[in-house]
């Protein structure tokens, strides 16, 4: 069930340079949502007519966090939104991760790295407890580090190497020897395409966040479709719903 | 005071004029969480060809001020999937059905046209107008010579009657619509979205995959109402106004410049109920000014 609702900002904060935390209290959305969905969210300026897809963060009751980076004007209007004031969501929206009950490995870069938080915490609750954390940032002025500790053992990597594995997260995973049963992962394509790689070429379940250019967010307009690999059943072609039938896809079902 | 918003197009009772756009709806499956179907004057499915189409490269969309871009290219599952699995769908809800065609030849329209013959939907909208495609579309649509062309050829074989979606991509848009007058049409819908394009300055390149794209959202409604006033006033046909409708007072804007029906497009995307918001907002307006038949509106602004 998907719901729209004006909700009330209880929360807002800068994490690091460019990068924000809202943290809304809903009437439904929160308690309908679970890792790996999203939420649209909507300007105040009228001019900016289409919502904004914004990975869920973490929930806590009938709380819901987004953490996201400025990119453009929507974000920035987000950006000086303050505690008291209220912002139109519609969500819970998207599949989100599946679940597993063995070895963790959750993998994320940049702004892919918040809906990680809420992944390891359900993860954690469901009594999984062999969780391994990789998250890649620029350098370091890294966000949501104390989050993720929390849920588990976190290997950090930074472009410029001023925090853990310089490099990128493969790097991290190679230096570190770290294995897993299930991969969640989310984050820009090129590490997506790495993860695939090496997920398939060691046969380990990988499931992937993809995004894109947004407009209904509900599976309507055929926006924001990723190829599939087999002809979809609902399009009838070699094309999926990001937003309705992802955004989390498993790395053989996709070609990035 | 009761008060009536039934309207009628070509023989087609409709319980209001209120529809959606083709194209921003699908076929109101995703909308049906959020949107009574049963409330809406009809639900207009996005553009069906013979064969599934897997339109154009992502991205697909941009936002531009005022409104947004898109070049999906017409992805459709074909008529195939449409007919077993959307049309008993929609058949679930008290609203009339209206079908939107799309194709690259017109032998694709046909195909169509007469699959739909024996199927229980209303009417027929037929799209001469997409820019996004290469191929059909727009190429028929730019054309008086070819709209009357191919709104006869459909007219042959269509067992509903035949609404044809004009561009607002033309010198003078009464030509096209005397055009589809001349070639038999039943009605017409208009606008469908105003080629445009925009580039991301910090990356140099297009916003979208397909370098232009349709630009629809309040930006273009004072374009569509003024199209809908010079074309009612110049053809004898019943006009489905749409371009930017964002609250009952856009759409009423249509009515009063000569439509019969209106159609919400790119506003579902801003606010999911808007069909139904402006259902009840075209009845305040009536029980406001005391008038107890929508048809009393239409075209009353001269």
């Amino acid at each position: 069930m998907k719901f729209k609702e004006n909700s009330k900002i209880v929360k807002a904060d800068k994490l690091a340079e460019g990068v924000y935390s809202i943290w809304f209290e809903t009437e439904n959305i929160a308690k309908e949502s679970k890792a790996g969905q999203f939420i649209s969210v909507y300007c105040n300026e009228g001019s900016r007519i289409l919502p904004r897809p914004i990975s869920i963060c973490e929930v806590e009751g009938n709380k819901l966090r987004i953490v996201y980076r400025v990119v453009g004007k929507g974000t920035e209007e987000f950006s000086r939104m303050n505690e008291g004031e209220s912002l139109d969501i519609m969500g819970p929206l998207g599949n989100g991760y599946t679940l597993k009950d063995n070895k963790a490995l959750l993998i994320a870069g940049g702004i892919g790295i918040p809906p990680m938080v809420q992944c390891a915490k359900e993860l954690k609750n469901m009594g999984v407890s062999d969780i391994t954390i990789v998250a890649g940032y620029r350098n370091n002025d890294i966000f949501l580090k104390e989050e993720l500790e929390k849920y588990g053992k976190l290997y950090i990597a930074t472009e410029d190497g001023s925090v853990g594995t310089k490099g990128n997260v493969m790097n991290a995973i190679k230096e570190n020897g770290i294995t897993a049963d299930v991969i969640y992962t989310c984050g820009p394509t090129p590490m997506l395409k790495a993860i695939k790689e090496w997920a398939l070429a060691e046969g380990i379940e990988a499931q992937l966040s993809l995004e894109e250019k947004m407009a209904c967010g509900i599976g309507a307009c055929l926006a924001c479709v990723c190829q599939s690999k087999e002809i979809d059943h609902h399009s009838q072609v070699h094309n999926k719903r990001i937003c309705k039938d992802g955004p989390v896809f498993l790395a053989q079902e996709v070609e990035l | 005071m009761s008060i009536s918003t039934k309207i009628n197009i070509a023989g087609v009772e409709f319980k209001n004029p209120v529809m959606e756009a083709s194209g921003t709806f699908g076929s109101g499956m995703e909308y049906a969480e959020f949107v009574d179907l049963n409330k809406l004057g009809a639900v207009v499915t996005k553009g069906v060809a013979n064969v599934p189409w897997p339109g154009n490269p992502t991205p697909r969309i941009a936002e531009v001020y005022g409104g947004m871009l898109n070049a999906i290219g017409l992805q459709n599952p074909g008529i195939d999937t449409f007919a077993t699995r959307d049309i008993p769908f929609l058949k679930r809800y008290d609203t009339k059905i209206v079908v939107n065609v799309c194709g690259k030849t017109t032998e694709d329209y046909i195909e169509v046209v007469k699959r739909l013959a024996n199927e229980p939907v209303d009417m027929l909208e037929i799209n001469i107008s997409c820019p996004n495609v290469k191929e059909g579309g727009i190429a028929f649509g730019q054309d008086p010579k070819a709209v009357e062309a191919i709104t006869r050829e459909i007219k042959k074989y269509a067992k509903q009657p035949v609404i044809m979606k004009l561009s607002p991509n033309v010198t003078d848009i009464v030509v096209m619509a005397k055009a589809a007058e001349a070639g038999g049409a039943d009605g017409l819908s208009l606008i469908n979205t105003l080629t445009g394009m925009k580039i991301d300055v910090e990356r140099q390149r297009f916003a979208l995959a397909n370098k232009t794209g349709g630009l629809s959202g309040p930006a273009v409604h004072p374009v569509a109402v003024r199209m809908v006033y010079q074309v009612a006033n110049a053809v004898n046909l019943p006009i489905i106004g749409m371009g930017g409708i964002m609250n009952a007072e856009d759409a009423l804007e249509f009515i009063l410049a000569g439509a019969t029906a209106v159609a919400v497009g790119t506003g579902n995307f801003v606010n999911p109920t808007l069909t139904l918001d402006v259902v009840k907002g075209i009845e305040d307006y009536m029980i406001r000014h005391g008038v107890n038949d929508i048809n009393d509106l239409i075209g009353i602004v001269k």
